[in-house]
Parts: C-alpha cells; sequence; structure tokens
C-alpha cells in the first residue's frame, strides 16, 4: 500500500482566482477586526485591487504563454477560453463594484424590519453593510472557478461559491426592501432546486461513466455500452441545472423578478458576470464533456434557443418597469448565445468560430448592459430609482446626455451597426450559418426584430413625449458611476467601428479550443 | 443489489421535487430542497459502489458541505422575510410579478 501522494497545484496558473478568493477572505477578516468607521476604506481599494491584480495575472499568463495540460490535478483548465473568460469576468466585476461604492442602494442594516425603529435609526447612525465587498468577491472568485472548471464537482462547487452570495445581495437594496427581501427568497429557493437538479444530473454522468472528470466522460461516451438511459437521463438533469443559470425559456421565470428587486449594482454584476460565466460552464458540459453526444441534445436545444429568443422578445414588449424590461431583454440575449452554443461542427475550426463569436458577444454584452443598469441608478424620485417606464417620459428633454447615452446602450442591444451589439450579433449569426444552423438565426433575426421595436419604444418615450411636471430627478453620478457610464459607453463606440483587435484576440484564445 | 438504491433515490428526488412545488411554506419548501440533494448523495454513494471507486462517496461530502452553507444562507434569507411579513409561505410574496 503506497503512502497518500500529495497533489501538485499549479499555483501561477491559477493565481488570479486566489488573488480574490484571498481578497474575499481578508475582506471577512476586516469585518471582524476593522472598527465600523474604517471598513468602507479599507474595503473599497481591496476590491478594486484585487480585481485589477486579477486582471494583471491573467494579462501576465496571456503573455507568457497559455498552459496547455489542466491544473490542479485536472480541476481546472485554465486555456485560452478560460483565459478570456476570467478576463472578461474581471473586467465587468470591477466596474460593477464601481457601482456598489454609491451606499445609496444598500440597506444599513439588513436585519431591520422595514419601516421600523431600528432601520430609521440605522439609517440615521449611519450604518452600511461593508460585507457587500467580501460578498461579491465570493461570487466573483465562484464566476472564475465555475467559468474554467473541468470537472463537474468542482463546477457545482464554483455554481454554489457564485450562487450563494448573490443570493443574499439580492436581499440589500436600501429602497422597496420588500421587493428586494421577496427577490432573494424566489432567486434562492429557484436557484437551490436548480442546483439539486443539476446535482442529480452529475450523479448520472457519474454512474455512466465512472468519473467526473470532463474528459474521462468524453472517453467514456465511446467504451461504456448498456448504461444509455442512465447517461441520457444525467445529460437531461445536468442541462436543467445550467439552463437555469442563463436564463434560458422555460427556466426564466426567476431573472425578471430578481433583476427587478436587487439592488440595482448587483443586478448589474448578474445580468454581466454571471452569465459568462455560466456560458463558460454550458460551453464545457456541452462541448466538452458531451461533445460527442451531439445528436442527442442538439435537438432539444435548438427548441429551448428558439423558446429562449420568442419568450424574451414578445414578453418584453409588456413590460412597464425598465429593469424588468432588461432583465427579458438579458432572456433573449442568452437565446442569441444559445444559438452559438448548437452552431458545433464537425472539424476544430468551425468550432472555434463558434466559440470565438460567443466570447466576443459576451464581452460587448457584458460591458453595454453594466452601462445601462449604471444609468438606471441616476434616474431617481423621492422613493429611489424611479424604474417604471412611465417615469421616463420626457426624460431626453431634461436631460439630453444621459438619455442619449441610454438610447445608445438600446441601439446596441438591439444590434444596430455602428455599435458593438451589431458586430458580436453578426459573429455569432455568421457562425451558425456556416455551421449550418440557418433555422435558427432565422429565428434569431426574427426576435431580434421584435426586440428592436420597444427598444426604440424606450428612445421614443425619452425623446418624444412631454416630461410630466413631477418627472424623477437624474442624481448627480458620483465620479465611480460616471466612470462607469463613460466607459461602457466607450467600449460600446470603439468595438462597434473597430472590433477587429478585440475579435482577433478572440480568435486566438478559441483558436486551441478548450483543453480535454 | 443497487438498483434498489438507485429507485429509492429516484424516490425521494422525486418526493423533494414534488414537495418543492406543491408546499407553501418556505422553510418546507426549503426541506424538500434538502431531500434532494440527500437523494443525490445515495445515488452517488451507490454508483461509487458500483464502479468501484472512491469519487462518489468524496463528492457526498462535497455536497454535505456545500448544503450546510446553503441553510445558512437559506434561513438567514426566510427568517428576514418572516420578520418582515409575519409570514414565511411562498404564496404571500407576490409583489414581483408580470
Amino acid at each position: 500500500m503506497n503512502g497518500i501522494q500529495a497533489p501538485t497545484i499549479e499555483y501561477g496558473a491559477l493565481a488570479p482566482m486566489l488573488v480574490i478568493f484571498g481578497a474575499a477572505v481578508i475582506g471577512v477578516l476586516v469585518e471582524a477586526f476593522a472598527p465600523r468607521y474604517l471598513r468602507k476604506s479599507i474595503h473599497v481599494p481591496l476590491t478594486l485591487l484585487s480585481t485589477a491584480g486579477a486582471f494583471v495575472l491573467v494579462i501576465f499568463q496571456v503573455i507568457s504563454g497559455v498552459p496547455t495540460t489542466a491544473a490542479a490535478m485536472g480541476a481546472v483548465a485554465v486555456d485560452g477560453p478560460a483565459l478570456f473568460f476570467w478576463g472578461v469576468i474581471l473586467v465587468l466585476s470591477f466596474v460593477s463594484v464601481l457601482l456598489v461604492i454609491d451606499d445609496e442602494h444598500f440597506v444599513a442594516s439588513a436585519a431591520a424590519v422595514p419601516g421600523s425603529a431600528a432601520e430609521e435609526e440605522a439609517e440615521i447612525s449611519g450604518g452600511a453593510h461593508t460585507e457587500v465587498y467580501p460578498l461579491i468577491l465570493f461570487a466573483v472568485g465562484g464566476m472564475l472557478l465555475f467559468a474554467s472548471s473541468n470537472d463537474l464537482l468542482v463546477m457545482f462547487v464554483g455554481l454554489e461559491v457564485m450562487s450563494l452570495p448573490l443570493y443574499l445581495l439580492c436581499g440589500l437594496a436600501r429602497r422597496r426592501r420588500l421587493l428586494s427581501q421577496e427577490a432573494s427568497m424566489k432567486y434562492f429557493l429557484l436557484g437551490a432546486f436548480s442546483s439539486a437538479f443539476f446535482l442529480y444530473g452529475m450523479a448520472f454522468v457519474y454512474g455512466f461513466a465512472g468519473s467526473v472528470d470532463l474528459s474521462k466522460i468524453n472517453d467514456a461516451l465511446g467504451t461504456v455500452g448498456g448504461l444509455d438511459t442512465v447517461l441520457l437521463i444525467g445529460l437531461g438533469l445536468l442541462g436543467v441545472g445550467l439552463l437555469f443559470k442563463i436564463g434560458a425559456a422555460p427556466f426564466q421565470a426567476w431573472k425578471p423578478d430578481v433583476y427587478q428587486g436587487a439592488p440595482t449594482p448587483v443586478t448589474a454584476l448578474m445580468a454581466s458576470g454571471t452569465l459568462v460565466a455560466a456560458f463558460g460552464a454550458v460551453l464545457r458540459v456541452f462541448w466538452v464533456a458531451l461533445g460527442n453526444l451531439d445528436w442527442d441534445w442538439r435537438p432539444v436545444m435548438w427548441g429551448v434557443a428558439i423558446l429562449t429568443m420568442i419568450v424574451g422578445a414578445v414578453l418584453a414588449i409588456t413590460q412597464t418597469d425598465i429593469k424588468r424590461m432588461l432583465a427579458y431583454s438579458s432572456i433573449a440575449h442568452a437565446g442569441f448565445l444559445l444559438i452559438g452554443v448548437i452552431a458545433t461542427s464537425p472539424d476544430a475550426e468551425g468550432n472555434a468560430t463558434s466559440l470565438s463569436a460567443i466570447m466576443f458577444y459576451l464581452l460587448v454584452y457584458g460591458i453595454t448592459t453594466v452601462g445601462a443598469f449604471a444609468v438606471v441608478t441616476m434616474v431617481r424620485d423621492a422613493g429611489g430609482e424611479a424604474t417604471h417606464l412611465s417615469r421616463w417620459a420626457g426624460l431626453g428633454r431634461r436631460s439630453p446626455m444621459l438619455a442619449g447615452v441610454f438610447a445608445f446602450f438600446l441601439l446596441a442591444f438591439a444590434g444596430i451597426p455602428l455599435t458593438s451589439g451589431f458586430f458580436g450579433k453578426y459573429a455569432v449569426f455568421a457562425a451558425a450559418v456556416a455551421n449550418g444552423a440557418t433555422p435558427l438565426v432565422v429565428v434569431g433575426v426574427v426576435s431580434s426584430a421584435i426586440a428592436a421595436f420597444f427598444y426604440v419604444r424606450v428612445i421614443v418615450l425619452m425623446f418624444f413625449s412631454e416630461p410630466a411636471a413631477d418627472g424623477p430627478t437624474i442624481a448627480v453620478p458620483t465620479a465611480a458611476t460616471a466612470a462607469v457610464i463613460t466607459l461602457a459607453a466607450a467600449v460600446t463606440v470603439v468595438l462597434g467601428v473597430f472590433p477587429q483587435p478585440v475579435l482577433d484576440l478572440a480568435d486566438k484564445a478559441a483558436s486551441a479550443l478548450f483543453i480535454r | 443489489m443497487t438498483t434498489e438504491y438507485l429507485v429509492l433515490s429516484a424516490l425521494l428526488f422525486a418526493i423533494g421535487a414534488l414537495g418543492v412545488l406543491i408546499r407553501r411554506n418556505a422553510i418546507v419548501v426549503f426541506m424538500c430542497v434538502e431531500l434532494m440533494l440527500n437523494a443525490c448523495n445515495l445515488a452517488f454513494v451507490t454508483f461509487a459502489r458500483m464502479h468501484g471507486n472512491l469519487d462518489g462517496q468524496i463528492i457526498a461530502f462535497f455536497v454535505m458541505v456545500v448544503a450546510a452553507a446553503e441553510v445558512v444562507i437559506g434561513l438567514a434569507i426566510i427568517v428576514t422575510i418572516f420578520r418582515t411579513r409575519r409570514s414565511a409561505s411562498v404564496d404571500d410574496a407576490n409583489l414581483l410579478k408580470y
């Protein structure tokens, strides 16, 4: 009997993730030991520096050469796509944290019952939940792990580390606390329900393959016989768990509720970072582990993609709340991205085209989303943010600058040329046509047209209707919020006019596909 | 021999899933989710026995840790809701819709 061998861990390759988790743990210690008045001034630099530092480490790895084998005994795959996803997640979480800095968004004391004396007292004493920062860091760490996991167990742990802090963050809105708490409970119960499906699916896939390692599952597809039922049950259940996280129909019900109720900076993080991480995981499961089973999952995914695009675009039309509308728009975009997931081809080059299109789309969609939610945080009235669409009437006359930027973000969502959204959609649709998913592209174009209707409707409402006498005020943005909006607008313009360098980068990251 | 355990785990999973769908109290709904996680554990351990490797048993430990973390978060959220509304019924949480 040999002794237990110590595992080898490539700390260098995992450094970005370790920096984020390390900063999160330090953040918890700050909560425990630093006096209350000092906490925020420690947390903000710590959070921003750690996300920026992790991003620099990602760049450093890209320059020094992408690893070609999975790290940590095959548990985490730090490959080209993973590094690209990491970079995107870190940029998106950095800008989302810039929105979090404004104390206006978070409750003074989550434990105080809304409307009670305790709540008033907490507000007067200027209390603030600085726990928000470590929670966000843990969520971001979970996203990094989720998008780069090379075995299903690590993927499950990453999923939970990402989701659990987000459940809590959803319930911490300063205004409309009943909505916020309700969003938190709905997200938690449905999220836990879906991760149980993911886990049961994982159990069946393990039952089929005898391992949860993605590459070993792939190997087992060709060699294990007589257990097809077990495999198909596992495939279906895993799919339910993952499709829930990206908010694909018919598992989209949580998205509008949660996006509306959660504090807007948290919504921005969920709508951008979580979507990127979840697509990273979807691609790994369906391309790396179950890629040779595409004849079984493709028909179902076709249905899901079509349903997701149509449900997202059609239901968005009836929305009267701006955050809910953006949530349905996010559902529709998840559908467009699913087209890319379905558009696999027998040769590696075709797959690389689809993968690079998905990665580019996620980057441009994520950054525009954070910008749009940053604008939403600025339109306020007495009760907090004025999210009802009727309150936005005539905004273009009162504040042409802000309404103009928001209109530009909406046009980017709609995929109008000269915005980054156009090239994102174009890349995904072109890859899908090249790989023989033309009917899906037709549905995609039709639902883009439907979606364009409600984006344009908001623009018309902002610019061509009379402002109400008691309309919302435009809050003077903090420097951080202004920086976020400027950055998002700049990226949307630059990638809309001159996308080639980033497209090349995505191509390069995708060229080697995933490590197996 | 292992089939019986798999059937039991499927039954537990189904009872849990059905409970999530039809029960009204958030705490009970949450307990049903935990039942589903335990059904997963049983399946993992059974498959580990079937394959003769230890992966499944180790995964079961991971699942227990994750379930414990989930309980902490979940009870915190449910208790906050209960303090606000004096009710933990998921039917009462109906402000966000359409």
